[in-house]
């Protein structure tokens, strides 16, 4: 169907234990370049396993990871940033005492290379790289929409200029794929909208994006393909419509008349508007 | 002459710092010149400290040990002890890298320790250094154990020696005086190097693993390095400052190297305020000083009220240096003179009330 490079991740049968709880159960995902790729789930169905497995935190017990061609299986977050997989946490897990700009200063990190005997001569390698990884990050602040005095503290921040902060730093690493878990958690519906549209420009750029979100509405009016999770095992895959009337997916999320072996409680997010 | 231009403020500073030694000659005596001197070594240290525990947030309990391993190399290399007489000028290099050497050794083993956890273990570490100096004089003697070394090559270049009489343009200057000049280099040369580590891509690397490890290792920093660099500068200072105390106290022994050291270097850095080095220099000094001046003043003082000495004037500096750190902690928690950015951290400000007028206007909306 499609030619092997056009596909940017592709997992195959991925494991992942916990002492005896198989978190993650020969999961699949193909994640093609270019597009808004959507991870739902009820809570503990292993998405953000899995996204942890993908970001490099927790290492895979078994199956395949290839990013880009290449195989990225158990290395280290800082390698697969360094490949061009960036993310965002779910609990904002910023710098909290350092200034916006500084947050996003050091997403340049991996893409410059000054060290010791830059920063204490300040050649001109070094200022001029200086000088660059700044204007990146004002111009990462501005493309997010952050308006503040670029020395406010990421502490105090908004709650929603916070998530977007986060992800001014994700985008400084220069990622193939952005990877945002749960980005529109405790937002309002004004604030989700506009980081929709982020979401939109972000794509447009030619960054491919993987989104877990719990708020269904968003992911089916933006994802181009959606895979859902449950229990560890992927139940459905496809375009929002195929997996909106999909009947396994609709028994995860509501439950079924016949009790399912694991049967968890509906999570009472509708699948269907 | 404007005292707001930076110029003109750095070059009065520099002229204070040049005439200080003489200027605390004749109002104090010769002995606190000798203080003074020590004042440096221990900025030195807590600069060095500052690097660890200030900019990269990894708690550190044990680094008198690399200030050990520095004044040990040059105590090696320029005593009689093995009859080595190496120039001050490879020894104390020398020294630095054993220190840095052995920073990185005692990083290595912690990377994955945090917190409470790398604080014990790099107190373990402290300790382990001074027991092995203390005991390593059987079989081989190698440290002379206990008695420590003694006769120590004063600190010389050529054979212009720092503890000789010296005498420029009619002004006489004794080995203290001149013990002050090489320190104040030094010392300088460490505020620099920690400045412009501070404001680089290194400098922010550390201070994003001291806030949050896991983010910084996601946003592609290799923490493993960057903290393994923290530990190499932090003890490479505090091997320099081990040379040059060594070289200056012409004696060093194990018991100079104890957990209290540890723990004064930690509190001048904390006292002065972490990770900003104005602060930390101001906390050396008064760490210094002050229990000098209760040694010097509390016995006199107490024999005029009452006649005799009601308490040992050493438990009493003890006392009032307990009582000192209690409240700069209630009072100041950031610090005598925190960084900026600590004290926006710790003091409500405009940017804070801002973001909570903002916050009630957006539910408003």
């Amino acid at each position: 169907m499609t030619q092997p490079n056009d596909m940017l991740l592709n997992l195959a049968g991925v494991c992942k234990h916990f002492g005896g709880l198989a978190a993650l159960s020969g999961v699949s995902l193909h994640i093609k370049r270019g597009e808004i790729y959507g991870l739902i789930g009820p809570n503990g169905a292993g998405k953000t396993t899995l996204f942890n497995v993908i970001t490099g935190l927790y290492q895979l017990d078994e199956g395949t990871f290839n990013f880009d061609g290449s195989d990225y299986a158990c290395c280290k977050p800082h390698v697969l940033a360094q490949a061009g997989i960036a993310r965002t946490f779910q609990n904002i897990r910023l710098f909290a005492n350092m200034s916006a700009l500084e947050n996003v200063m050091v997403g340049r990190h991996l893409r410059t290379r000054s060290g010791i005997w830059g920063a204490l001569t300040r050649n001109r390698a070094a200022r001029v790289e200086e000088q660059a990884i700044e204007e990146r990050a004002h111009e990462l602040l501005r493309y997010v929409g952050i308006h503040r005095p670029s020395n406010t503290l990421a502490k105090n921040l908004s709650y929603g200029e916070q998530r977007r902060l986060e992800i001014a730093r994700a985008l400084a690493t220069e990622p193939k794929l952005l990877a945002l878990d749960e980005p529109a958690a405790g937002m309002n519906a004004t604030e989700t909208e506009s980081l929709k549209e982020l979401m939109k420009k972000i794509r447009a750029s030619g960054i491919t994006v993987l989104l877990i979100e719990h708020d269904v509405k968003l992911i089916m009016g933006l994802c181009d393909r959606v895979a859902v999770l449950d229990y560890g095992k992927k139940i459905a895959e496809g375009v929002p419509e195929q997996v909106r009337n999909d009947a396994a997916v609709i028994a995860a999320y509501l439950g079924t008349d016949s009790p399912r072996p694991h049967a968890g409680e509906g999570q009472g997010v509708r699948v269907s508007e | 002459m404007k005292l707001h231009r930076p110029a003109n403020r750095h070059l009065l500073l520099a002229l204070a710092l040049l005439v200080l030694p003489f200027v605390i000659d004749a109002l104090f005596g010769h002995g606190w010149v000798r203080i003074a001197d020590f004042a440096l070594l221990y900025i030195m240290l807590a600069l060095g400290l500052n690097i660890v525990v200030g900019y990269a947030g990894l708690l550190d309990l044990g680094y008198i040990a690399f200030f050990a391993v520095g004044a040990y190399t040059y105590a090696l290399l320029g005593s009689p002890q093995f009859g080595l007489h190496w120039p001050m000028y490879v020894v104390l290099p020398l020294g630095a890298l054993f220190a840095c050497f052995f920073g990185v050794l005692l990083g290595a083993p912690t990377l994955r320790l945090r917190g409470d956890y790398l604080a014990i273990v790099t107190l373990g570490f402290g300790e382990i250094i001074r027991i092995f100096m203390n005991n390593l004089n059987a079989p081989v003697n190698i440290t002379n154990g206990p008695q420590g070394i003694s006769s120590i090559d004063p600190l010389h270049v050529g054979t212009f020696s720092f503890a000789g009489q010296h005498e420029l343009f009619g002004i006489g200057f004794s080995s203290v005086h001149q013990h002050y000049y090489l320190f104040l280099a030094f010392t300088l040369l460490v505020a620099f190097v920690s400045l412009r580590l501070q404001h680089s891509r290194i400098g922010r690397a550390w201070m994003a693993i001291r806030e949050d490890e896991v983010a910084a290792n996601a946003m592609g920093i290799n923490t493993r390095n960057i903290k393994l660099l923290a530990f190499a500068m932090g003890a490479t200072f505090g091997g320099i400052s081990g040379g040059l105390f060594a070289g200056f106290q012409g004696f060093v022994s194990p018991e100079s190297f104890s957990l209290m050291e540890s723990i004064m270097v930690l509190c001048m850095v904390v006292l002065g305020g972490m990770g900003n080095i104005t602060g930390v220099v101001l906390g050396g000094v008064l760490l210094v000083v002050l229990p000098e001046v209760f040694r010097h003043g509390a016995g006199p003082l107490q024999q005029a009220l009452f006649g005799k000495i009601v308490v040992d004037p050493e438990s009493l500096r003890m006392l009032m240096f307990g009582l000192a750190l209690i409240l700069v902690m209630l009072w100041r928690p950031a610090g005598l003179w925190p960084s900026t950015q600590r004290r926006r951290e710790l003091m409500p400000d405009e940017s804070v009330a801002q973001q909570e007028q903002d916050t009630v206007y957006d539910s408003a909306k």
